[in-house]
């Protein structure tokens, strides 16, 4: 039996694509946190901060993006928590559909949101004072991170999304992803932090990822700290998706 | 089991828990030498051997099937046939495990033992093939909430890869009454809206074999009998149907053949006569037939719905015995 993978995620693509459509509030709730993070650390908190840099919030920005995604992923949890109890899910899998597609469409409505979602933190940013000298090469390769990341996130978000017990419960894993950010080198340079501290900051694959995104989004050359950020994205993203693999398969049974 | 006017059977099947009640007596005492209370070895001489392409053999074939969640053993042995175009009901009490039979059947959970056919493909190796020729309307509507009955057809015909998915969901919505509600979203629809489209949504593509689970709960009686009307259709066509249901009423509207499943095996298989003869012979008694709260409501609500039914299969509804004059055409 011939399976059609293309159409039939295309076809849930859709499907996931008009809920977002149908309540934009999924955007906004994304966006509402991040752009909160960057008033009060560049309004409140920047001013005490010594980063060497002229302007803070273009500092500031590469974390805050990385907030974004680790915000937006758990919709794909939620989302994928309600179509397994609502029986919609079940349905899909009684059909004589290429299986890999139902999870596939729901990672690409993740890719789709969140690159929404970046766009108006970035356009929230520019307003502040962000300014890039990167030219189209620079912000194609930011994107590409920004999309690797956020799929390696999202696999992360599927595997919630398909055990939890409850809505709460698909939702909260998202919190240390959310404050990982905050022991890297996304708000304060890591040469300020005590011994211990700044060993985790340097080694967690957040410091790599930003420090590759800055140095795109400042023109600065990028040398090899941007292979670590794409190794700690592939490797994430392998894992969860194989991870992910390992529950669906136990739900399915 | 004809009844006119006031006069009515000792038998009758006004509520459902009688009959129920006088089959599980008359089953453990007699079931045996007057029904299909078939041995596994019987069946298995019965069954016409399996071809290449399974052509000549059942829609619909279980042999032995086992289940347990944990330590709780839900089935222990089912054998059933559902030959091709008929409708079987599957009967039950709740958690008898109906439901864990039909999925089963669709591939979304794996028994631990015995055989299950469907359209010839075993459901265990030929999952693939056995998710063509089938459609499942689960026991809780399955329909996206978000999207609009329209929608949710749409997305079905495209995953089904019909040529022309708006003409196969204008159709189906029409022919289920929600051509108005059709570009509405779901989550303003009604349960028996709901239900309607579930059921719609399970006939895109045309699948040779549909399985219902429970497919009128918790729809009032006019919907149920627009439901009935449906499969009756279906199966006019040439489709198979296996639907379990928990009302006896549902089973003899619908089906060809009634199975019923208690203790985790096939207890009685038979047509509805057949299982008639399980129970006493019938006494005639002089009873002032009242009007149930059914008939009342139909009488009331739909003249239309209850005509349906009464199309369907004359003689049977008591419904019919109620005409209020100017009420029907
Ligand atoms: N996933 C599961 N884990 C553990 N037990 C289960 C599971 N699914 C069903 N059961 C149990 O198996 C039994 C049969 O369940 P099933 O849903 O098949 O019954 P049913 O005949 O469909 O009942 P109902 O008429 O209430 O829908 C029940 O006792 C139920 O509690
Ligand atoms: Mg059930």
């Amino acid at each position: 039996m011939t399976t059609h993978v293309v159409q039939d995620t295309a076809a849930l693509l859709g499907r996931s694509l008009r809920h977002i459509a149908r309540s934009p509030d999924t955007i906004i709730t994304t966006v509402v946190m991040p752009i909160a993070f960057m008033l009060l650390f560049v309004y409140v908190l920047g001013g005490a901060i010594e980063t060497g840099t002229d302007s803070y919030v273009t500092y500031l920005l590469p974390g805050i993006l990385l907030i974004t995604v680790a915000s937006g992923i758990s919709y794909t949890a939620y989302r994928l928590f309600l179509d397994t109890t609502s029986g919609i899910f079940e349905r899909f899998h009684a059909m004589p559909i290429a299986r890999s597609s139902v999870l596939w469409a729901h990672v690409l409505t993740s890719l789709v949101a969140n690159l929404i979602s970046l766009v108006v933190v970035v356009g929230v940013a520019l307003l502040m004072g962000f300014r890039s000298g990167a030219g189209v090469s620079g912000w194609l390769a930011v994107t590409g991170i920004l999309a690797l990341f956020t799929v390696a996130l999202t696999w992360i978000a599927v595997i919630p999304g398909l055990t939890a017990t409850s809505v709460d419960g698909a939702s909260v894993f998202s919190y240390p992803l959310i404050l990982l950010p905050f022991i890297s080198s996304a708000f304060v340079p890591t040469a300020t932090m005590p011994g211990p501290v700044r060993w985790f900051a340097e080694h967690q694959p957040v410091t790599a990822i930003v420090d590759a995104i800055r140095d795109l989004l400042t023109g600065q050359p990028v040398g090899t700290g941007i292979w670590t950020a794409l190794a700690w994205c592939v490797g994430i993203l392998v894992v969860a998706y194989v991870l992910a693999d390992l529950a669906y398969r136990r739900r399915i049974a | 089991m004809q009844r006119h006017g006031a006069v009515s059977t000792g038998t009758g099947t006004g509520t459902g828990t009688g009959i129920r009640r006088a089959c599980a007596r008359k089953i453990r005492s007699r079931a045996a030498l007057t029904l299909t209370q078939r041995q596994p070895s019987t069946l298995a001489a019965m069954s016409t051997a399996p071809t290449p392409h399974g052509v000549h053999e059942p829609a619909v074939l279980l042999r032995g099937l086992t289940k347990s969640y944990r330590d709780l053993t839900v089935l222990r042995g089912v054998d059933l046939d559902v030959a091709r175009g008929s409708i079987v009901a599957l009967l039950g009490s709740n958690g008898a495990g109906k439901t864990t039979v039909i999925k089963i059947l669709s591939t979304l959970l794996r028994a631990d033992g015995g055989t299950a056919r469907v359209n010839g493909f075993d459901v265990a190796t030929q999952g693939a093939e056995v998710r063509g020729s089938i459609s499942l309307t689960g026991q809780f509507a399955a329909v996206d909430e978000i999207l609009t009955g329209r929608e949710n057809l749409v997305l079905m015909a495209r995953l089904r890869h019909v040529t022309d998915p708006g003409v196969v969901a204008d159709d189906l919505l029409r022919r289920f009454s929600l051509a108005e509600a059709g570009t509405r979203r779901v989550a303003t629809y009604s349960g028996g809206m709901r239900r309607r489209l579930d059921l719609a949504m399970s006939l895109v593509g045309d699948p040779p074999v549909i399985f219902l689970d429970e497919p009128t709960t918790g729809l009032d009686p006019q919907a149920r009998i627009e439901v009935w009307r449906a499969v009756s259709e279906l199966a006019r066509g040439g489709t198979t149907v296996l639907l379990t249901t928990q009302h006896l009423d549902e089973a003899e509207q619908l089906a060809d053949r009634i199975a019923i499943l208690h203790e985790g095996r096939i207890t009685v298989n038979g047509t509805l006569a057949e299982l008639r003869r399980l129970l006493p012979p019938a006494e005639v008694e002089y009873v002032e037939k009242q009007p149930t709260l059914e008939d009342v409501f139909l009488a009331v609500v739909g003249a239309d719905a209850s005509g349906h039914a009464h199309r369907d299969d004359p003689g049977t509804r008591t419904s019919d015995d109620l005409t209020t004059p100017g009420e029907r055409p």
